[in-house]
């Protein structure tokens, strides 16, 4: 608390990123120990976690006042504008503070309290359970992490660091392990092995004494590099794409040359690229895999996991693709912290790695609409929470300081209360039994990468579809349901009749006489009504499917300056939300 | 009849291919006068393929050794290839091909001889879209909510009855009481190609309309025209005392200035008071041509890396094509929803852009628009009657290797900004985007009558209406509509303003991809959506249907 000097200021105008009419809300700022907060004048409330932020700037001061542009790292971008210069300065230096930690004690999981007893977060942090999870595989506890095509396949993807081979050196006992790797696998006499890198750095690391594996020097190994780029390629792609898609009057020319400059697709691609080579050699050879980058803990991940929810669709649902996280990522050591800069720390250890592992995966919910069980929500959700520290699931940078933490004792487990909004998170069109073959063999042409809107511009509502056929569609099946529900209720009701009537003669007027009566009937019928009109009346004045929000042209500065305010704009307003 | 000339041989052996997710079909390939058909052996299980021949947009042909194969490219932006046995009949057939499908004379051609069963000729013809519009907005002209009494300000003008006055427009429009049909007449020479201003839209809620014209023959002279000045002044005096007008001229403010050297131009200030102009220059001929046969060219090649995709899609333009559109069309609604402007709309001709304006303004604005008959009623009325002269500017799709004269993809580009619309607001448009695929395969070719001719003057002289049947019936037939609608459609009476910032459009894959790689799991997706929608109507009723059983 000693790092905030202001806690509320009034007359603070928050500006629209992408409008050019300078349209603004005007509110109240507060600061507290873990958030600022926004109140706008119609009650409106925004709260960004001091987390979340990833950079601060006080921009130069204006007739109106201070400036202050937060960017956050869950791509929120908000531009304040304070009154008074001091406040201004205020806030600005108490952000600075509150978004870099020094230590972990001080991250917001050690403080969140949802109110549950020991006991309960105990049993959230065995929600997920890694134990469990291989003897699912059928794989005894060991240091190579298994695939679940392992059952019927007998190859295995396993993982490592880059060998410190550098021009000449070799290990024998490391040859002895991937023979024995090889050999475990009875259907296929060689194994592959991935090197997630590109050729080049590859080799510039042999000069560090690090490098790859001689194919001469291991029996039956056949070489693959992959090519995805290191982490600070990354960081600055997605940098660059940031900076694209900020923006304010984006032409959409200016839009696809910025795409395709950040290259940030063209890394996608090459993630997705390594994921289906990996799954090609379990499936289609029958050969195991070894895949590794320099650390194993950055692009190695990436692969595996793909690879993985490629080939098993149990990671394809809720509870899996947790498992999934926890197994891949978390067990093996992605360095959390240190890439999504949790501590103030070296600014160059930061990279998008786990961002993009969500991307390919939203990449391929939307070419297979049916194949996983949970929606983009849920994607976007668990990428709040890598940032936001609430949880200790994402604490530090591996097992070993995890441990040392003790995140189990002072924290809590994200999964749980994830899976109590489970709701949310279902994707409706899911269908565990059309998935015919259980491996997904996604299409990595070029035309099926697109931008992610929604996850790059989740926070600006103007740039987003007005209308949720998510919702509708949950709305449809929970209809279904209840009229499924009134229909077994009519059935029931008909055969109590039939057994009353022991001449067993029913007629039609009798049963029509039954329906209006029927008591489940009634609710279904509210229910059409009631669920249907609200949820597009909402979106529409929530969402504001409003001209005003969107850059039409200059010209809508033209009718305003023009119109001597005999109509009233009050007018629109009303008709718009009505 | 004469196409027998035309077609050069009886009968070959060939197998057609159909793209990579389809299987490859053999059997006796045949040339008819309007079709190229495929006949597979008695053994075989798919009956007769069929390709109308006038949906062949180029062809190609190769020889090797004593066998050929042809590369057809269609207007629907479908590959085809066909591998026959012997060179001479790949020749003859290569020519029968490329005769028959640039036959230029509309009374020969397939819808003529069209009857299918279930339809009957004269059906759905009965739109008439001017006379059926008009008798809304007496309708709505009656309840108007405001104070000023409306009810007489328009009237249905029969002025144009032979096409005398304007060879494009139909024979009846919709124009303000106050001016005459000898005013009409006036205007209408004052115009180009005698488009005067006729009501395009009325928008019920302000009591604002839309208009839509060519532009002004005004010249180098600045030439003036008392009628037309008079028309407008008209318009803007009916909608309210010291209403404003805004004209959207679809040209750069440059390009209406050069137009006055070739005897056209744009309205001067002075000469229209209450008028203010306002230019918002749209792609159209030419460029717009080029641009989609390049989207089409980066579209056609999987092998591409990411970026050169990016940049090919960027160096199209065709989605900046796209967004140029639609937020003209969201000004010139945005003028009359909020600023109860009265809107004229025009470029040059007022037979492209012009309409693209106009149709989409009305499907933001206005709910009735986006039901399927409403829609059908849109396209019928703003774009058919309204003089887009289709069979010029669809003459040709993306892949002809001749050198393009009137093509121009303006209707697609309409179509593709509905998709965006459709995309932003799932719930909003009753038809889906089968509907919007299936107009567009028909106006490059159909076996239907309806996208025929450049004008409602040519139809007549070709008896289209008498003679060939109408898309709408053919659509409106109840096997067809699960193709064609939208299962989530729920009526939405307000406007629906789109985003078109570049992050919120997107390539519309399922035309412009739809035959490089059919989308597979999304279709099955898509059948599962219609299932719960389905349910959910279905389902009340079922309690009746069980009802019926118990009975002795």
């Amino acid at each position: 608390m000693e790092h905030i000097r202001t806690t509320k200021v009034e007359q603070v105008k928050l500006l629209d990123r992408f409008s050019t009419s300078n349209k603004s809300l005007t509110g109240t700022l507060y600061l507290t120990a873990t958030h600022l907060l926004f109140i706008d004048s119609h009650q409106k409330e925004t709260w960004i976690l001091h987390h979340h932020i990833a950079l601060v700037e006080k921009l130069a001061l204006t007739t109106s006042g201070c400036p202050l542009v937060i960017q956050c790292k869950n791509f929120r971008t908000v531009h304040f504008i304070v009154p008074r210069e001091r406040d201004c300065h205020d806030i600005y230096n108490s952000l600075l503070q509150l978004s870099k930690q020094a230590k972990y004690e001080d991250l917001y999981a050690f403080s969140y309290n949802p109110k549950q007893n020991d006991s309960e977060r105990l049993r959230g942090w065995q929600l997920v359970d890694l134990a469990e999870e291989y003897k699912r595989m059928g794989v005894p506890n060991s240091n190579w992490q298994l695939s679940d095509a392992n059952r019927d396949y007998k190859a295995a993807i396993c993982r490592c660091s880059q060998p410190l081979s550098g021009f000449s050196a070799r290990c024998l006992e490391d040859e002895h392990l991937l023979q024995a790797i090889s050999k475990a696998n009875p259907a296929n006499r060689y194994m592959y092995v991935m090197d997630t890198r590109p050729r080049l750095n590859a080799m510039a690391n042999r000069a560090a004494g690090k490098g790859y594996e001689n194919e001469d020097n291991y029996s039956n190994i056949r070489f693959q590099f992959v090519g995805i780029e290191n982490i600070h390629v990354m960081r600055s792609s997605l940098q660059k794409l940031l900076e694209v898609n900020g923006t304010k009057g984006l032409s959409v020319s200016d839009f696809y040359s910025g795409l395709e400059n950040a290259g940030w697709l063209r890394h996608i691609k090459a993630v997705m690229d390594a994921a289906i080579f990996l799954a090609k050699a379990i499936m289609v050879e029958n050969a195991s895999v070894l895949v590794h980058c320099s650390d194993g803990w950055d692009r190695t991940s990436q692969v595996c996991s793909l690879g993985s929810l490629l080939l098993d669709p149990y990671y394809r649902t809720i509870r899996g693709f947790m498992v999934l996280i926890e197994k891949d990522w978390i067990s093996f050591g992605h360095k959390y912290s240190e890439r999504c800069g949790h501590l103030d720390g070296d600014p160059k250890e930061v990279s998008p790695v786990f961002t993009q592992f969500l991307e390919c995966v939203w990449h391929l919910t939307e070419q297979f609409p049916q194949a996983f069980e949970f929606n983009e929500a849920f994607l976007l959700q668990i990428h709040e929470h890598i940032h936001s520290c609430q949880f200790g699931n994402f604490i530090g940078n591996c097992q070993k300081e995890r441990e040392e933490l003790k995140l189990k004792e002072k924290t809590y487990s994200l999964w749980p209360f994830l899976l109590d909004d489970q709701e949310k998170y279902v994707n409706p069109l899911y269908s565990s039994t059309s998935q015919k073959p259980a491996v997904l063999e996604p299409n990595t042409v070029a035309f099926h990468f697109k931008f992610w809107r929604n996850m790059y511009h989740q926070f600006d509502r103007t740039l987003h579809p007005r209308q949720s056929v998510f919702n509708i569609i949950m709305n449809m099946n929970e209809q279904n349901k209840q009229l499924q529900k009134d229909v077994k209720d009519l059935e029931s009701q008909i055969k109590q009749h039939k057994n009353k009537q022991t001449d067993g003669v029913l007629t039609k007027e009798l049963l029509n006489s039954v329906r209006p009566e029927s008591p489940a009937l009634k609710t279904s019928l509210c229910l059409k009504e009631q669920t249907l009109l609200p949820v597009n009346d909402a979106l529409r004045t929530i969402e504001g499917s409003n001209p005003a929000d969107n850059r039409y042209s200059e010209y809508a500065d033209e009718f305003s300056k023009a119109e001597p305010a005999v109509v009233s704009s009050e007018y629109g307003v009303a008709r718009m939300t009505c | 009849m004469e196409f027998s000339e035309l077609i050069r041989t009886g009968q070959a052996q060939a197998e057609l291919l159909r793209g990579p997710e389809m299987p490859p079909l053999r059997g006796t390939l045949c040339v008819t006068g309007h079709h190229l058909l495929l006949s597979p052996g008695p053994q075989a299980t798919p009956d007769l393929w069929l390709l109308l021949l006038r949906s062949v947009d180029s062809i190609e042909k190769r020889v090797a050794g004593d066998a050929g194969t042809i590369t057809l490219r269609c207007k629907d932006l479908r590959v085809l290839q066909l591998d026959i046995e012997g060179v001479e009949a790949t020749l003859d057939i290569a020519r029968s091909i490329e005769a028959l499908s640039s036959l230029e004379s509309v009374i020969t051609s397939f819808p003529f001889f069209y009857r299918p069963k279930g339809l009957r000729l004269g059906e759905a013809w009965h739109f008439h879209p001017p006379e059926r519009y008009y008798k809304r907005i007496a309708r709505e002209t009656w309840s108007s909510p405001l104070p000023v009494p409306q009810t007489r300000a328009w009237r249905l003008s029969e002025a144009n009855e032979d096409f005398s006055l304007c060879p494009s427009y139909p024979r009846a429009v919709i124009v303000p009481r106050a001016v005459d049909d000898d005013a009409l007449a006036r205007s209408a020479r004052f115009r180009q190609g005698g488009r005067f201003p006729v009501l395009s839209y009325y928008h019920a809620p302000r009591g604002t309309v839309l208009l839509r014209s060519s532009q002004p023959l005004t010249g180098r002279q600045k030439l003036r025209c008392a009628e037309d000045e008079e028309l407008l002044r008209a318009v803007l005096a009916e909608a309210r005392p010291g209403a404003r007008g805004f004209i959207v001229d679809t040209r750069s403010a440059q390009a209406a200035k050069q137009a006055r050297m070739t005897g056209g131009g744009t309205e001067a200030k002075a000469a229209y008071p209450g008028w203010k102009r306002l230019h918002r220059p749209l792609e159209r001929g030419r460029p717009l041509q080029e641009s989609f046969v390049r989207l089409m060219e980066a579209c056609g090649d999987p092998e591409q890396s990411m970026d050169r995709w990016l940049s090919r899609l960027d160096g199209c333009r065709w989605l900046s094509h796209v967004k140029e559109a639609l937020s003209t069309a969201c000004l010139a609604a945005q003028g009359m929803e909020w600023e109860g402007a009265c809107i004229l709309v025009h470029g040059a001709e007022g037979t492209d852009s012009t309409l693209l304006v106009t149709s989409l303004a009305q499907l933001i604005l206005d709910p009735l628009s986006r039901t399927m008959a409403g829609f059908q009623e849109l396209i019928e009325r703003e774009w058919i009657q309204a003089g887009h002269p289709f069979q010029l500017r669809c003459a040709h799709s993306a892949f002809s290797h001749t050198r393009p004269k009137h093509e121009a993809p303006i209707f697609l580009l309409f179509l593709d900004c509905v998709w965006q619309l459709g995309r932003q607001f799932p719930l909003s448009l009753e038809f889906g985007e089968g509907m919007l695929l299936a107009l567009f395969d028909h106006s490059y070719a159909s076996p239907f009558g309806t996208f025929l001719c450049n004008s409602e003057k040519e139809r007549c002289l070709c008896e289209v209406r008498t003679r060939t049947h109408s898309l709408w019936s053919g659509l409106n037939q109840p096997k067809e509509q699960r193709k064609l609608r939208n299962p989530l459609y729920v009526p939405n009476p307000l406007a629906i303003w789109p985003s078109v910032e570049p992050q919120s459009l997107r390539l519309w894959q399922g035309l412009f991809l739809r035959w490089t790689h059919p989308p597979e799991p999304s279709e099955v997706a898509w059948e599962k959506v219609w299932q719960i929608a389905t349910d959910q109507k279905t389902e009340g009723s079922q309690p009746t249907d069980s009802a019926s059983e118990p009975q002795p």
